[in-house]
């Protein structure tokens, strides 16, 4: 045992400087290089941080377009899903109570039209994102409550709409904290 | 072909075609001969200087061995160490505390067996100081003494070998310096332009657009979310891992991520081929594993894009899949094609939480790790798989009546009984370790520990099963994802599966090894008419029996009380 077990401490000692130091401290020097200076992205509304452009936030006002059900109430200093799985019942009854709320604030919408990601908590509690489909039917209520027109907002959710990577892989969506941002400087 | 499908296609594509020239590479490597990298010599040879160690010396199986065991309890006390003392460390701007004895004994053994299950969260459970030098640390060194281990199996198969198998130290430490660390810097930067956070400053705060005030968790992430998934480690930053938003911004950063995790595996079924000479060897080996991965994803996209069936009721549009713990930018295909990578492989990161999937979903997770070498962990995979290779020699040269010779070595009782032992290792500490929990849940609910056994199970009925069958497969699989929603953070769970751990990991490194090791020394028997040959599609088959009938069906009572009992309650 005692054979290797010097020579284990020093290679343990020069590995944790070369892997634990200089890599991290590498990959720091790079991301100075990037866009958000490897602080994290953030966006700005009349001059004041308003939020992180990867992270979504609360929005329950029905004058902005809401993002998904958090578990973490989007608290973005923890993270998390609600980890119910698909036959709880007392999760299902969380679902309905959801879509009950939605169609509340959303008359003349019908159930069909809800996508499942607006009255399902997503996997982190911070999902940025809906579905273009999540943004359009909540237009009217938006439209409603701002008394903006219908077409003027699905145009706004039109060029919010990104579409999958290449337009060839992946889901395309809306980023609900960007559209929020470009909703109020509409009014101006 | 839908967008979320092609994506799909297109990351395994790319794993493919990135693995086969990485398996050539790591090949070369090892067998000592040029490759572009050859100007990172002097930084071994000044590592090898400094730590004392003469690289050139030949070692023996149990040299070897004992070289890994050594330098492994080093690692294992330094990082129970550094986290019981966190709290008062440098590099711990949000003032996080020290973590608990029993939570310090469960993260040290899960980041130093490359298993990574997490029984606390990243924004408040561990310091930037534990992140990177215990975490990320373990995170490079334990896939490289993975990778070192197989590397001295390959040794050992070769045609005219004894007892001199290399060196332990210069395969460990090429490991890092010519395959994990470069790969590592380059993901890197790819995250790090994509957004991911790499400096070290703390928590911030801002007012949201509604007037709320919101404290943002960040830190130096990208290093270490690269090496995560190389190194098929798995223990993420953040408490949701990979779904985190910070930890995996776009669909770029989830494509890098995956073709991450899946590449060195695969690259090591090619490295065997070219590293041997024996390609078409290779070729069934990699068939015999994939076959076995789409056995287990086609299922598992089907489920997750369909949607959950008692939502669907409700009336609720579910075109895209189900959505409950999956993020929109990835989409339930690219989720369930995660899912299964992950569990296949030993990562254990996610980007969906697995409790919220279909349970015909869980159920293929909870079967990948069972089987846990369709591709499998960096280096054990391969190990595991080898296990299998021995058993099926074994009992197909007893069905066609032919000495059962691997390789030109006979395989005999010695090798056999390890074989045996290792196999049956799996299925008994995770079946033992659920038993043992079942009956504290039912008879001991009100034990005062942190998390009290009647509130440990986050669903009711199988799904609740599932859950605990789901911790002690991951923890014996060396894993690491969960159904998160067991209460895990506590004296119980922290101790059990935390010895799981350590003898699932530590126990099929010493087996395969014990047995090439063996092999090794025996006579060599040159290619004869009566071989049985290990290069065809029909030995592939065989194989593939073996692992079903030993790996997967010995739980099938357990998947039956769990996600299957789920699958078909749920209307």
């Amino acid at each position: 045992m005692k054979t290797y077990l010097l020579p284990s401490l020093k290679l343990t000692l020069i590995l944790i400087v070369i892997l634990a130091g200089i890599y991290p401290l590498a990959i720091a020097g790079v991301g100075k290089l990037t866009p958000g200076h490897g602080d994290g992205e953030t966006l700005s509304y009349k001059g004041r941080v308003v939020g992180y452009a990867l992270e979504g936030q609360k929005f329950t006002k029905d004058e902005y377009f809401w993002g998904r059900p958090s578990a973490v109430d989007y608290n973005a200093a923890g993270s998390g899903g609600s980890n119910k799985g698909p036959s709880n019942p007392d999760y299902l009854k969380d679902v309905e109570k959801r879509i009950e709320d939605f169609l509340k604030h959303n008359p003349g919408v019908t159930r069909a039209q809800i996508p499942a990601e607006l009255v399902t908590a997503s996997g982190s509690g911070l999902d940025p994102d809906i579905s273009a489909a999540g943004a359009q039917v909540q237009v009217a209520r938006v439209a409603k409550a701002r008394g903006l027109s219908a077409d003027q907002l699905t145009k706004l959710v039109n060029e919010h709409t990104e579409k999958p990577l290449l337009g060839l892989f992946g889901p395309s969506k809306v980023n609900v904290l960007k559209l929020n941002i470009a909703l109020e400087e509409l009014k101006k | 072909m839908n967008t979320e499908i092609s994506g799909v296609v297109f990351t395994y594509l790319l794993t493919l075609a990135l693995a086969i020239p990485l398996g050539r590479y790591i090949a070369r490597v090892f067998k000592g001969e040029k490759t572009w990298l050859d100007f990172l010599a002097p930084l071994e040879r000044f590592i090898f200087r400094f730590s004392g160690i003469d690289a050139k010396k030949e070692m023996n199986w149990k040299q070897h061995l004992f070289a890994l065991l050594t330098i492994n309890s080093v690692w294992l006390i330094y990082a129970f160490v550094c986290l019981m003392a966190q709290g008062h460390l440098p590099l711990n701007p949000d003032a996080n505390p020290g973590q608990s004895a029993d939570t310090a004994f469960n993260t040290a053994i899960s980041f130093l067996v490359n298993c990574n299950l997490q029984h606390y969260s990243g924004e408040s459970g561990a310091t930037y100081f534990t992140q990177h030098f215990v975490f990320m640390f373990l995170h490079f060194v334990s896939a490289a003494t993975g990778i070192a281990a197989l590397i001295v199996v390959f040794r050992a198969m070769k045609d005219k070998v004894t007892d001199k198998l290399g060196n332990f130290w210069d395969y460990f430490v090429k490991t890092v310096t010519r395959v994990l660390l470069p790969i590592s810097f380059v993901i890197a930067v790819i995250l790090a332009f994509n957004g991911m956070t790499t400096s070290y400053a703390g928590k911030d705060t801002f007012i949201s657009m509604q007037g709320d005030t919101v404290h943002v968790s960040r830190g130096p992430v990208a290093a270490l979310v690269a090496i995560k998934h190389l190194g098929t480690n798995g223990g993420g930053w953040f408490g949701a891992n990979s779904a985190h938003p910070i930890e995996n911004p776009n669909y770029v950063t989830n494509t890098t991520e995956l073709v991450a995790q899946t590449l060195i595996p695969i690259a090591l079924v090619f490295a065997l081929g070219f590293y041997l000479n024996k390609k078409k060897f290779a070729y069934v080996i990699f068939g015999v594993m994939t076959i076995g991965m789409l056995l287990f994803l086609i299922p598992t996209m089907n489920a997750e894009l369909n949607g959950n069936p008692a939502i669907a009721k409700m009336g609720v549009s579910q075109t895209t899949g189900a959505m409950e713990g999956k993020e929109v930018r990835f989409g339930p295909a690219n989720s369930a094609y995660w899912s299964v990578i992950t569990t296949i492989i030993s990562t254990g990161s996610v980007n969906s939480m697995h409790d919220s999937a279909m349970p015909m979903s869980g159920n293929m997770m909870l079967l990948g790790m069972m089987v846990n070498c369709f591709y499998g962990g960096c280096g054990v995979g391969i190990l595991n798989f080898y296990i299998f290779i021995i058993i099926a020699v074994f009992i197909s040269g007893l069905m066609v009546g032919r000495t059962p010779e691997f390789f030109g070595r006979k395989i005999e009782a010695r090798e056999m009984k390890i074989a045996s032992l290792i196999a049956l290792l799996h299925p008994f500490i995770i079946l033992v370790g659920l038993a043992i929990s079942s009956y504290v849940v039912v008879n001991m609910a009100g034990a005062d520990w942190a998390v009290k056994p009647s509130s440990w199970l986050n669903n009711p009925g199988n799904h609740g099963f599932s859950e605990m069958l789901y911790e002690y497969t991951s923890s014996a699989a060396n894993n690491g994802s969960g159904f998160e929603g067991l209460g895990d953070g506590n004296i119980f769970w922290n101790v059990t599966t935390g010895i799981v751990m350590i003898l699932g990991r530590f126990l099929p490194i010493i087996g395969p090894l014990a047995i090439a090791g063996l092999l090794a020394n025996k006579k060599y028997i040159p290619e004869s008419a009566g071989t049985l040959k290990s290069d065809t599609s029909t030995f592939g088959v065989m194989i593939f029996a073996v692992i079903i009938i030993i790996a997967a069906l010995s739980f099938f009572p357990a998947l039956a009380l769990g996600p299957i009992a789920e699958h078909f309650s749920l209307k």
